[in-house]
């Protein structure tokens, strides 16, 4: 984060920094698809060469949350996985992004009840939510393609520790 | 090292947790291990990180409102379990949907065979290191997803059947379709078993891996093709015949072992078999209508709703009453892709069911995994667990 | 078939069995829980009923006047011929406990711990009843009448609130889990 505080006067090149960052950011995500349930068919035929999310660049899952810049919440969040998904979300290193994928992890789907989570925006924050039981490949590209144009429009500071990771203590 | 060496070497065990988020868990479970160098001396697995409540679910929904949630059981062969839970409702009810009816949800189960026993050998394969065939197995499961999609409107979760039926017929050109779609799977299938069969690479890792007596596979419930495999040629298509599978000529493939190449062996064959059902439904298909002619439990046709009373009274009733299967208590089974997938309700006269058991036919099998474990090296481990097919909606629940 | 190996076990057992039926085609035998094991030993060991299939329990609150309220139902088949038949013993509300089959089928061990964690049935002899689908914190039987389907124990702190289903209860907090979970600092 540091050329970010460096530049802070110099707003032109500042900005440039902004879109070539961005930009690099955008085309080259290192997923963690943390796959649970019924979704994650989708999300393998997402990944496949039918539909290919590889022409986004974003074609190797890094299954290291060390390794990996945005983590693909597929498929529903139980209350026994929350505390996991919580911490695989606390070791990865900013900047990070959260793509809830399918109504579970939005919004618990149908699973109204005493096991699951109602959406996994309860345990962490999201960036983009795609909904669908399960949602098409086509779907899933309309949202990633959301995630990259959010991607873009950031600022350079956007991921310090005080403006979005903040969490429960 | 010499021996002398290796008894002056202090070493504890190393305990790891296998899971619930890795890449060769195909869907989410842990398993505790405690190892010495490579090999597992203990294991303990803990499933559950899927548990969604399907039991709790059912016993608040109306008898058709569950569908939904059987579709998302096994999701990868779904139209099995909605034609297990339908057959366990109908045999409450005492009713028998028409012939045409029964061969559309033979046929469609197979195809959903087909997919189930694609993504599991596309899992074992991607895990042992070879993705190509991962694409290459993918692709032809996409075959089966756009027919089913032509069929039901959706890819994955289809909630196609009905008590006493199914939603709707199959739509003009399905069979020519479905007839162009057979061969191009059989051109996948020998390419991909050209790949691997006799590759040796292949039979190194899964050759006499995992290894499973008949006796205890017996002990334990396990059934399928995980049974199959160690020669016991139990299958419920052929024991105990549903719907018209006795008028079907199909074999059911068996190993002798009991280890991950025979298993991996059985569920290859078992596409084949499962193709030529399909070939043969798809020329024997009845004409009929599909669903029962009975209005306790068959929505009506549209016209009769919007043009007589009867017909909209009948609607409202069964949208908003569904139906009501007499008080009693019944099990049916079915074969599912990874063995016999029972349905166990229990009806009170009312709505709702009192109980909807589904009986995972992987639960059984993941109990036994821990103790087939126990022995082999890590690396064996993801070769063991490919071939067991745990999905974790069925597992769970 | 099955139905003359359902005679054999009414004719061995006549004080254990407390009522059976054919209903759709399933043999179905309903025995005392004090003869569990005996009937079982005997189903194993000389009717050749070796393949292990279900174990399961059921609620029955305030449905059947007159009987206990836990119905615990097991399945099984012979790999000989395809027999099968379904054997179910009533358990009372205070304290349900029955004799565990682990030491007779290898499958029962999962499925007694699945079933002691959702009803709260004790099974003896089962020596590893830890919680199966369910985490350790969890309080309660789920599967239970009496236990709202939308009541959540979350494991970890929540970052908002989850609406429930049906109205809660009043000495819920806002959020709708323990009131040791909420969000707001305690100043």
């Amino acid at each position: 984060m540091g050329i970010e505080q460096r530049l802070q006067g110099f707003d032109f090149i500042a900005t440039r920094a902004e879109f070539f960052i961005n930009w690099a950011r955008k085309w080259s995500l290192f997923q963690y698809p943390f796959v649970t349930a019924c979704c994650g068919m989708e999300f393998m035929s997402t990944m496949c060469s039918h539909f290919d999310l590889a022409r986004f660049g974003a074609e190797f899952p890094r299954f290291t949350p060390r390794q990996a810049d945005f983590l693909v919440v597929v498929g529903t969040i139980s209350h026994k996985q929350a505390p996991i998904i919580r911490r695989v979300y606390e070791q990865m290193c900013a900047p990070k992004w959260v793509i809830a994928f399918g109504v579970c992890a939005c919004t618990g789907g149908f699973y109204d009840n005493y096991a699951t989570v109602q959406g996994v925006d309860k345990v962490i924050p999201v960036d983009v939510y795609i909904p669908g039981c399960p949602p098409r490949p086509e779907m899933v590209f309309d949202g990633f393609m959301m995630l990259q144009d959010k991607i873009q429009k950031e600022k350079l500071d956007e991921h310090c520790a005080e403006k979005k990771y903040r969490l429960l203590p | 090292m010499e021996l002398e060496d290796k008894k002056d070497l202090e070493s504890d065990l190393l305990e790891v947790m296998l899971g619930p988020s890795h890449p060769a868990t195909h869907g989410t479970i842990q398993m505790r291990l405690k190892l010495d160098g490579e090999k597992v001396v203990f294991c303990d697995v803990e499933p559950g990180y899927l548990h969604r409540g399907f039991e709790k679910e059912c016993e608040d929904h109306r008898w058709n409102q569950i569908f939904p949630y059987t579709d998302r059981l096994n999701y990868v062969s779904p139209i099995i379990n909605n034609v297990g839970f339908a057959m366990a409702v109908e045999k409450l009810c005492d009713i028998e949907v028409p012939v045409r009816c029964q061969y559309l949800r033979v046929m469609l189960s197979e195809m959903t065979r087909i997919t189930d026993h694609l993504t599991c050998l596309a899992a074992v394969v991607m895990e042992l290191g070879a993705f190509t065939a991962f694409l290459y197995f993918v692709k032809a499961r996409e075959l089966y997803y756009n027919l089913l999609e032509s069929v039901t409107g959706a890819r994955l979760t289809y909630s196609w059947l009905r008590v006493g039926g199914a939603r709707w017929d199959l739509p003009d050109g399905f069979t020519a379709k479905a007839k162009a779609a057979i061969p191009e799977t059989r051109r996948i299938l020998r390419e991909i078993d050209g790949l691997f069969t006799k590759n040796r690479i292949f039979m190194d890792r899964v050759v006499n891996i995992g290894v499973i007596s008949r006796e205890d596979a017996i002990s334990y419930g396990i059934t399928g093709p995980f049974l199959r495999s160690t020669g016991v040629g139990y299958d419920v298509r052929k024991a105990h015949p549903y719907l018209v599978y006795n008028e079907f000529d199909f074999e059911i493939p068996t190993g002798q072992n009991g280890d991950s190449y025979d298993r991996y062996s059985v569920r290859m064959r078992e596409m084949e078999q499962s193709l030529r059902i399909i070939e043969q439904a798809i020329t024997k298909l009845p004409a009929g209508p599909v669903s029962i002619d009975d209005s306790r439990f068959t929505l009506p046709d549209k016209e009769a709703v919007y043009n007589s009373i009867e017909g909209t009274i009948n609607h409202f009733k069964l949208v908003f009453d569904d139906i009501h299967p007499p008080p009693g208590e019944a099990y049916a089974y079915v074969e599912g892709g990874n063995g016999e997938l029972g349905f166990y309700v229990v009806s009170d006269g009312g709505n709702k069911p009192v109980k909807c058991r589904c009986r995972p036919p992987c639960f059984p099998i993941m109990s036994a995994v821990g103790g087939i474990i126990v022995g082999h090296m890590l690396a064996d481990i993801i070769a063991i667990f490919g071939s067991v097919n745990m999905i974790g909606g069925e597992m769970d629940r | 078939m099955s139905k003359e190996l359902l005679q054999k076990v009414l004719e061995r057992f006549p004080e254990a069995v407390e009522e059976s039926h054919s209903l759709h085609g399933d043999e179905t035998v309903r025995i005392k829980p004090e003869r569990w094991l005996a009937v079982f030993s005997f189903l194993r060991d000389h009717l050749e009923f070796d393949h292990w299939i279900d174990l399961t329990a059921v609620d029955y609150l305030g449905r059947e006047q007159g009987l206990p309220r836990y119905e615990v139902v097991v399945h099984l088949r012979r790999m000989k011929d395809g027999g099968r038949i379904r054997v179910k013993a009533r358990l009372s509300e205070g304290g349900p406990a029955i004799d565990s089959l682990t030491s007779l089928y290898k499958g029962a061990a999962w499925m007694e711990r699945e079933c002691h964690e959702m009803y709260g049935i004790v099974f003896k002899g089962n020596a590893d009843l830890r919680p199966l689908l369910l985490y350790p914190e969890f309080k309660g039987y789920p599967l239970r009448k009496d236990y709202p389907i939308d009541k959540r124990q979350p494991r970890i702190p929540l970052l908002g609130s989850e609406e429930r289903r049906f109205p809660k209860p009043a000495d819920e907090t806002a959020h709708g889990h323990d009131p040791a979970f909420s969000r707001e600092k305690k100043q």
